[in-house]
């Protein structure tokens, strides 16, 4: 093993870590098969600069109370799976850093408006019903590859048209945050809406009349307000809002 | 009984809300021609209703508005509860509403407009 | 076994603090509408006081025109300039007009629907609301 220089040794302790300061992480705590209400536990946790909400919770996994249940998977705000309340507002819990926060105490909750299956874990049956019902993949007669078929060319600007709302992670905040989600059980959401314009919106697609007669029903598309709140949390720029009024233009007449 | 197209429903509340906007101005700016007050007098009301267009134009209004207005809160319930059953009510319910409204308001402005009072 | 739903229910609607004043606008335009049903449903029988002769119709006034009448008529001079003029917006949004256009989101990712259009077009709905008010005030206030 090479030996340091005093001179590289003065260095590395100039870029050493620096005493993390301490934090009141407060995580919601409920298991429906065996409580009746949810309960707020608090748990002090060292944090750095650069320290995730989700980070924050593992620690607490780790060295705290390893019975808090917690969805995640990527740790990059690429998979979804980690979505959760966070000081009340529907958030990753990967990409959020505590120290955007700014405060000393974070609340961490099960997103609002789907099931809790236990701690911060929640179910997402309705979510991928809902999304699965409005047939996210292109419908066309020829999609099968047969013989020397070749694939659907599109322009960059025939890309353009969708490609920001195939960003979608299907994480659920967006659905979280909706207002008409907070009391309608039936609402298709603004995720599956999203969904149904990124198909519709697709040059090689050709199940636009079948979506919108989908999307065109009492607890449907027109249960969207424009209330913007799905766009504000979206953390991949989905902007869910955009694609349901866009979506709705078609309905409407002013899309063709 | 044929089932309107969620669509074809909010076509009607967005037109419905136009015609309001416009025919509803009128309606005010026949309050300001005169003192405020003064243009809520027993004779300068009736003076009014028996203008048929004015009358006529009222009762656009009453059905624009109540069209509107039940539709609204039609929606504002379905989205608080749902169910087969509480939906029905919801519908029938704001349809009835509405036609009560109207035929509650087309009865003032006919007897006014008629003189029968 | 059913899970609970966990919604946020009509508190969770019309908590005005997270999502920003296209939220605030969203639950305004509500109210006002269910303010103004209200008020329709009460213009209907007011005025039905008319048929039964002038005396019928002047104790109707005398019961209105006072000063809890006059700020529950102002109330409804603005009820009805933002929901019209919100409305308005709302209607536009939902054709797809003035929400922006489709593109490569870049981070911080500020979606282009929530724009300054929308917003401008949301506090003029406040401000014209508050001038039609002021007007009314002096209109009623002033005779």
């Amino acid at each position: 093993m090479a030996a340091i220089s005093p001179k590289m040794a003065e260095e590395v302790s100039q870029t050493a870590v620096p005493t993390p300061k301490s934090i009141t992480l407060v995580i919601s705590k409920f298991n429906p098969n065996h409580e009746s209400s949810y309960k707020f536990v608090e748990f002090k946790v060292p944090v750095q600069k650069w320290t995730t909400v989700l980070d924050a919770i593992l620690y607490v996994k780790q060295h705290l109370d390893t019975s808090i249940a917690v969805r995640y998977s990527c740790r990059q705000a690429s998979c979804g799976s980690c979505g959760m309340k966070i000081n009340g507002k529907p958030s990753l819990a990967c990409y959020t850093k505590i120290s955007e926060l700014n405060s000393d105490i974070v609340t961490v909750e099960p997103m609002s408006n789907f099931p809790i299956i236990r701690d911060l874990a929640v179910d997402f049956t309705s979510l991928f019903s809902n999304h699965k019902k409005l047939k996210p993949y292109i419908i066309r007669e020829d999609s099968e590859i047969v013989g020397d078929a070749k694939e659907f060319l599109q322009t960059p600007k025939d890309v353009e048209e969708y490609l920001q709302f195939s960003y979608c992670i299907k994480c659920g905040l967006c659905n979280s945050a909706c207002p008409t989600m907070a009391t309608d059980s039936s609402f298709l959401g603004p995720q599956a809406l999203t969904q149904a314009y990124r198909y519709v919106a697709d040059n090689r697609d050709k199940g636009k009349k079948e979506r919108l007669k989908m999307v065109d029903e009492s607890h449907g598309i027109w249960r969207c307000h424009f209330a913007g709140s799905c766009s504000k949390v979206c953390p991949k720029g989905v902007d869910p809002a955009m694609g349901i009024q866009l979506l709705r233009g078609y309905l409407l007449g002013f899309r063709k | 009984m044929i089932k309107m197209r969620e669509s074809v429903i909010m076509k009607i509340h967005y037109g419905t809300a136009l015609g309001a906007v416009a025919l509803v101005a009128i309606h005010i700016l026949f309050r300001m021609t005169q003192n405020f007050t003064v243009s809520l007098q027993y004779e300068n009301v009736i003076a009014n209703y028996h203008l048929l267009p004015y009358s006529l134009m009222l009762e656009v209004v009453l059905i624009l508005l109540s069209i509107h207005g039940f539709n609204g809160l039609r929606v504002i319930l379905l989205e608080l509860k749902q169910g087969i059953g509480y939906e029905k009510i919801v519908n029938w319910g704001c349809i009835s509403a509405m036609a009560v409204l109207v035929a509650y308001g087309s009865r003032t402005i006919l007897m006014a407009g008629m003189g029968i009072s | 076994m059913e899970r609970q739903s966990n919604r946020e229910g009509v508190k969770g609607m019309l908590n005005p603090t997270r999502y920003g004043i296209e939220r605030v606008a969203y639950w305004l335009q509500r109210l006002t509408g269910l303010g103004l049903l209200f008020y329709l449903i009460g213009h209907v029988i007011e005025t039905s006081a008319i048929v039964n002769g002038k005396v019928a119709w002047d104790n109707m006034l005398a019961l209105t025109q006072t000063t809890e009448g006059h700020i529950i008529l102002i109330l409804v001079i603005g009820m009805s300039a933002y929901h019209t003029v919100n409305g308005i917006r709302v209607m536009l949004g939902h054709g797809g007009i003035g929400v922006g256009k489709p593109g490569m989101p870049d981070y911080p990712y500020k979606a282009a629907s929530l724009n300054y259009k929308q917003r401008a077009s949301i506090w003029i709905s406040i401000a014209l609301a508050i001038i039609a008010m002021l007007y009314g005030a002096g209109v009623l206030f002033g005779d």
